[in-house]
Order: C-alpha cells, then sequence, then structure tokens
C-alpha cells in the first residue's frame, strides 16, 4: 500500500528535527572535546606573545588586524584605494574608529 | 495536510524551485552566522592571554622601531611590572609569492641558524625538519636557515605563517639595530589599570601608541561585524531575495490557485478549512528550508572548513591557514533565522488566501 503524502511529510520533517537536535548535541560535544585544543593555542599565543589570529597572510593590516593604523591600508598615495581583497571583509580596530571618528 | 502537499505537488515545478531558492538563502545566511560566530568565539579564547599592554612607536602615522631605552622610562610608570622588547616584523618571499611574519620568541628562541616554521609555510614550500631554507636579508645577501621544528598543525588559525628566529638572525635579516625593537610589551600589576597606564605612556613619550589587549579582543569580537564590507552585501542579497518572496506571495496568488480556493468554497469549505491548508502549505515549505538549509550550513562550516568561503578568505594569498572551526552555535541566531524566515514566509502565504477566501466563490471561479 502506498504511504499518504501526509505520513511521508511528517517522517521528513521529524527526520529533519532529529537531524537538528543531533547537530546541537555534536556542537556541545565537539564543544567540550576541542576544549585541549584550545588550551594549547592560547598557550603558543602566550609564549609567543602574538596578538592575531592568521586569518589573511596578504597584507600586513589583515594579517595583524588589531595593530594596524589607517594608513597602511591606503599605501602612501593620498587618495590611493585600499586595494587588497580582504580588506572587504574586515572592519578597522575599534580603537582607530574612535580616534578618528564614527563609521555611522 | 493531505489536500495540501498533493496542491503543492500538482504545481511540482514551482514550488520545487520556490523550495531550492528559500533553502539557499537559509543555507548562506546560516552558514556566514555559523563562520562568525564560531570565529569570534575562537579568538577570544585563543587570545585572552595575549600582550596586556603594546607599545609601538609612529613617525608620521607610520611604525618605526622602537628604541628599547623607551623600555627604561615606562618602567618608571607606576603599576608596571615588567617591560620586554618584542621583535616580529613581515618577509615577503618573492619565489612562493607569500608573505611570512618572523617572530623571535621570548622564551627559548631557536639557536642561531635554525629556524622554527609554522605548519602552512611547512605545506607550501614542502619544506621539512633538517631541511634547508634561504631567505635574502635587508642587504640583498642570502642567509640560509636550518628549519630546527615545524608548529603543530592543529594550530594553523594562530601560526600558519610564523617563523621563529633567534635575535641575532631576525637583525642580520631585516637590518634592525641592537637598541631598537618592533614594540614593547608590558606586564600590568592590575588589569583594571590598563587604560590609565596607557594614557600615562601616550603622555610621557607622545610618538608611542599603546594598545591594550581589551582592544586586541573588541578588535576580533568586531569581526565580520555585519556592516563589514562583503557581509553587508551577502545580508543585503538575502533580505532581497526574502523581500521578493514575500512580495510575490504577499501580491496575490496565481489564477489557478484562486480558482482552487473557489472550488474549495463551492463545495462547502469554510475559510477557516482554507486558511488553514495555506498556512500547512506555508509552513511545510518554510520549515523544511530552514531545517534544510541549516543542516548544510552546518556541515559546510563544522566539516568542509567552509569551501566556498575559501576562495574570499584567501583574497591574492599563496599562504593561507587550513583549520575547522570549532562548531560554537549560537541559539539567538539560530531563532534569528527562523523568526526571519519561517514566520513572515508562512504569514504572507496566508493574507492573499485570506482576500481570496474572503469573496464569493463565483466571482473567484469566474
Amino acid at each position: 500500500m502506498a504511504l499518504r503524502n501526509s505520513t511521508l511529510f511528517l517522517s521528513g520533517t521529524a527526520a529533519l528535527f532529529l537531524l537538528f537536535i543531533a547537530m546541537l548535541g555534536h556542537s556541545v560535544y565537539a564543544r567540550t572535546a576541542a576544549l585541549p585544543v584550545l588550551d594549547r593555542k592560547a598557550e603558543l599565543v602566550r609564549t609567543l606573545e602574538l596578538t592575531d589570529l592568521c586569518l589573511f597572510t596578504e597584507a600586513s593590516y589583515t594579517r595583524h588586524l588589531a595593530m594596524t593604523d589607517l594608513n597602511t591600508p591606503f599605501q602612501d598615495a593620498p587618495f590611493s584605494f585600499e586595494h587588497f581583497p580582504t580588506g572587504a571583509l574586515v572592519s578597522p580596530p575599534e580603537r582607530l574608529v574612535r580616534s578618528h571618528g564614527q563609521r555611522n | 495536510m493531505d489536500f495540501t502537499l498533493s496542491s503543492l505537488l500538482r504545481r511540482k515545478g514551482k514550488n520545487g524551485a520556490l523550495l531550492a531558492v528559500y533553502t539557499l538563502i537559509v543555507f548562506l545566511l546560516a552558514s556566514v552566522l555559523f563562520f562568525t560566530h564560531a570565529l569570534r568565539q575562537e579568538a577570544a579564547l585563543v587570545l585572552r592571554d595575549s600582550p596586556e599592554i603594546i607599545v609601538q612607536r609612529t613617525l608620521t602615522g607610520r611604525y618605526a622601531p622602537i628604541p628599547v631605552a623607551y623600555g627604561d622610562r615606562i618602567r618608571g610608570i607606576r603599576g608596571v611590572i615588567s617591560v620586554r622588547p618584542r621583535l616580529w616584523g613581515y618577509y615577503y618571499d618573492a619565489n612562493f609569492l607569500a608573505n611570512y611574519t618572523l617572530v623571535v620568541p621570548g622564551d627559548n628562541p631557536p639557536k642561531q641558524g635554525t629556524i622554527g616554521i609554522g605548519a602552512g609555510i611547512s605545506r607550501m614550500r614542502e619544506a621539512f625538519e633538517g631541511d634547508t631554507v634561504g631567505f635574502t636579508g635587508f642587504d640583498g645577501k642570502p642567509r640560509s636557515f636550518t628549519i630546527g621544528s615545524i608548529l603543530s598543525d592543529e594550530s594553523q588559525l594562530v601560526s600558519a605563517d610564523l617563523i621563529l628566529i633567534s635575535e641575532p638572525d631576525y637583525r642580520s635579516l631585516s637590518g634592525i639595530p641592537s637598541g631598537f625593537a618592533t614594540d614593547l610589551v608590558l606586564k600590568v600589576k592590575n588589569p583594571k589599570e590598563f587604560t590609565t597606564i596607557a594614557e600615562k605612556i601616550t603622555r610621557l613619550l607622545p610618538d608611542t601608541r599603546p594598545i591594550v589587549r581589551n582592544e586586541i579582543l573588541r578588535t576580533y569580537d568586531a569581526l565580520f561585524n555585519w556592516r563589514a564590507g562583503v557581509i553587508i552585501v551577502i545580508f543585503g542579497v538575502a533580505a532581497l531575495a526574502f523581500v521578493i518572496f514575500a512580495w510575490d506571495k504577499a501580491t496575490g496568488l496565481s489564477a489557478e490557485e484562486r480558482k482552487e480556493i473557489g472550488i474549495l468554497k463551492a463545495i462547502g469549505w469554510e475559510t477557516s478549512d482554507i486558511l488553514l491548508m495555506k498556512f500547512w502549505e506555508g509552513l511545510a515549505i518554510s520549515l523544511t528550508a530552514f531545517f534544510v538549509g541549516i543542516a548544510l550550513a552546518y556541515g559546510h562550516v563544522f566539516f568542509t572548513s567552509s569551501i566556498l568561503f575559501v576562495p574570499v578568505l584567501k583574497g591574492w594569498s599563496t599562504l593561507y591557514p587550513e583549520f575547522r572551526l570549532v562548531p560554537f552555535v549560537d541559539f539567538g541566531h539560530l531563532a534569528a533565522i527562523f523568526f526571519l524566515t519561517v514566520v513572515p514566509y508562512t504569514i504572507t502565504t496566508i493574507i492573499p488566501s485570506w482576500r481570496a477566501a474572503t469573496i464569493d466563490p463565483d466571482a473567484v471561479m469566474r
């Protein structure tokens, strides 16, 4: 006997809901399991006195985002554009924005 | 519900396309939110022990090496426990078109002639422990170093591009004379005094720029902020696509759908029955899109290392970290996606149907 559409739909939705719950469970489990790794990374940051994540390596001002200034992204030429693609992904540090005017 | 589903299946093409686009929007939004939240959380945990205060020197708005003697004056400020010169900088490798970060570790630096490299450099250059690599110094003369160690693979998010080098080698390669450092690292007795001490340093040495740890953490807390560049474009496109959906639904039903409502009313369905049917129709599509979109986004960000975002993150760099984020999921973000997609869509499905269902069936069918 063919299954009714509603049975198929409700079974599918229930399966998706279970997947959603499993995802949340995995998130909690993986977070706990990753704590030692995060501690080791924090220890490396402490011993090497690092200040930034190594997310982008193409430009100094996105490699060391927390250390950047307002001049570097625009190089030396007045009116020149900031031209590295990753510069479009991140905002300047709050410290710079605060000392050089409002963003909005 | 069976009738609703059959009605949806009768317009397989249209509803299938709708479901696919809807799922894609949820996937995109959830991927961005998962990725940015996980990265911010990881940054907060990993950078919690970064230097308390860093003092840089600026000349006409640009960095300049700082005299180590500045440290003696800063040490005189009450509350400062220690001041240590920090040596670090960049090296552009013209052969591999890659930027490296040179760091002289304060504790256990490598022996002279030996370096430690990040896993990203090792992978890119296919260089391993015991190999010899050459760099060109500031004077144009080549210098060779033996790789003594490779930093752990798991720490690529902070160390992929690092080169750990001894102080004499660093000075010989970079040309920074003794008596100067890249910046100064301070330890302070009381964390509450960070700002006060930073202000005192600026007054004492006006050509310096102190950066306190809280500012570093705040920088990463605002990383990929919704107002930042591409992120606002993604959110804008998603919002626009959703407005088009909602507009399409809210402005009316197709002639076929109106006819269907008319027939149902003619055979005795109440307005409430029709609204319930449309409610199920909206819910079936939006709930399925929500669950599938979220599950795909979770897999994309936390199992495939955000493979679709990689080209954007790489930019023009040839050296990039390979990392898998810890799945920090914010329930607030999930709730926001749910309430911004499922709820409005379901409501906009009901409104035009209510309008059609309250008209005389004869007029609707004509």
